[in-house]
């Protein structure tokens, strides 16, 4: 499901008080394609993403999501387009402590109503994508940070999600971990989702097909050029 | 990169020949490092003149020479492993010139100007990610080759990123700007110039 922020404004607070958190953004991601955007602590990273998850609504502006004017939905299809259609990683992972790993995987599916038995199978075939199957009868503090987060990724893509945001989703990891983070966000890209990664990390950001850059709440510049690595080696030393 | 010491290295796990010395070289650095036939034989012949290499039987042609590393190229390829390579930094950045004159000019946006440069950074740390992107393709070799290199161009974004928030401290606190390194840059200890 194709995503598109259309001259998005958010501005906090009155008068004095204001702040303008976002500033006439506009960003397109494609079904299958990963965008991260980049920039420092007070860009507007966060804010972007929680509005493109319809979790917040622009000051003025649209979201469309597969094309549908967000803005236009009643509060109860937003809640259901949320449950079905988009999953979310944060920092911290965010699982529930007295659920176990599948049972924080199955979750979004049973709130929107699928039955426990589907929703497990489902979830069992997520956790099976990404490692973790062998984990699913521990709770959250029973698992490594590595392995909290394939849970919380797990969470995020189980069911027909197509629309993947993720907030600094590498969190505390260490890079080898980090590395693998992003190896299953860019698969579940492959398969059809598209997903929106915001990072102040290069490293993080350069598994993206594309790179936004964001600072004062505004998109100041984006990457272009596409991967060719024949050009990359063909530069290099020779001694 | 010392092919001199890289070759000690492949023959220290036991006699090789030359030919078989320059695809292993090329295998264990993910390809990265092609080499040229010429490049390996002069330096074997040279390790030979060192007294740290010696060749085997008569075979004029040293493709098919074998060679066999000696206790002196043993020591020699021990004491390299272990000498920190030269890491001060050059007396002159180029990047942090120019990010320096940026800002002490007054027309010039110097964020706009790191910008360009983080840029043109991060599109190449994605064409270096992307080389290591098929798993199936990706040997420990490569991947450490790799590496190193994102780390590297990492650390430059980094510097950029902390080099434009001082800026933006700068602004809101006030305070001269940055006069221009260009007259005489100072010497560190050890650098060189």
């Amino acid at each position: 499901m194709n995503l598109e922020l259309a001259d998005v404004t958010k501005v906090y607070g009155e008068g004095s008080n204001e702040v303008r958190a976002l500033s006439a953004v506009s960003l397109k991601v494609d079904t299958g394609s990963l965008v991260a955007v980049m920039g420092p602590s007070g860009s507007g990273k966060s804010t972007l993403l929680t509005i493109a998850g319809t979790l917040e609504e622009p000051t003025s502006g649209q979201v469309l999501l597969g094309g549908r004017d967000v803005s236009r939905l009643s509060h109860n299809d937003k809640a259901r387009l949320r449950r079905r259609s988009i999953g979310y990683v944060f920092q911290d992972f965010n699982l529930l402590p007295g659920l176990t790993a599948l049972e924080n995987v199955s979750l979004p599916l049973e709130l929107d109503g699928v039955s426990a038995g589907k929703a497990r199978v489902a979830a069992r075939q997520a956790m099976e994508q990404l490692g973790v199957a062998d984990r699913e009868h521990h709770f959250p503090d029973q698992l490594s940070g590595g392995e909290r987060q394939r849970v919380a990724i797990a969470r995020a893509v189980v069911g027909e999600r197509s629309l993947l945001l993720a907030d600094e989703p590498s969190g505390a990891l260490d890079s080898t971990n980090a590395e693998g983070v992003m190896r299953l966000v860019l698969a579940a890209c492959r398969r059809g989702v598209a997903a929106v990664v915001v990072t102040h990390d290069a490293q993080l950001a350069s598994w993206a097909d594309r790179v936004v850059f964001l600072r004062d709440g505004r998109v100041v510049d984006q990457t272009t050029t596409p991967p060719t690595p024949e050009s990359i080696l063909s530069s290099t030393p020779q001694s | 990169m010392s092919v001199r010491h890289a070759l000690l290295a492949l023959l220290s796990e036991g006699p090789k020949y030359g030919l078989q010395l320059r695809q292993e070289f090329e295998a264990r650095t993910g390809d990265v490092w092609p080499l040229n036939v010429g490049q390996v034989y002069t330096t074997l012949q040279r390790l030979e003149r060192d007294g740290m290499v010696v060749a085997d039987g008569q075979e004029e042609d040293s493709q098919h020479k074998g060679y066999r590393i000696t206790h002196r190229g043993e020591e020699e390829l021990a004491g390299w492993l272990r000498t920190p390579p030269d890491l001060s930094s050059p007396p002159r950045d180029e990047l942090v010139i120019k990010v320096l004159v940026a800002a002490a000019l007054s027309e010039v946006d110097v964020h706009e100007v790191i910008q360009v440069h983080r840029r043109y950074l991060v599109e190449l740390m994605q064409q270096w990610t992307h080389l290591k992107e098929d798993e199936s393709q990706v040997d420990l070799g490569f991947a450490l080759v790799v590496d190193a290199e994102l780390f590297r161009l990492d650390s430059v974004i980094r510097w950029l990123d902390a080099a434009d928030g001082r800026f933006k401290r700068a602004a809101v606190e006030g305070g001269p700007a940055p006069r221009l390194p260009l007259p005489r840059p100072r010497r560190r200890m050890g650098a060189s110039t």
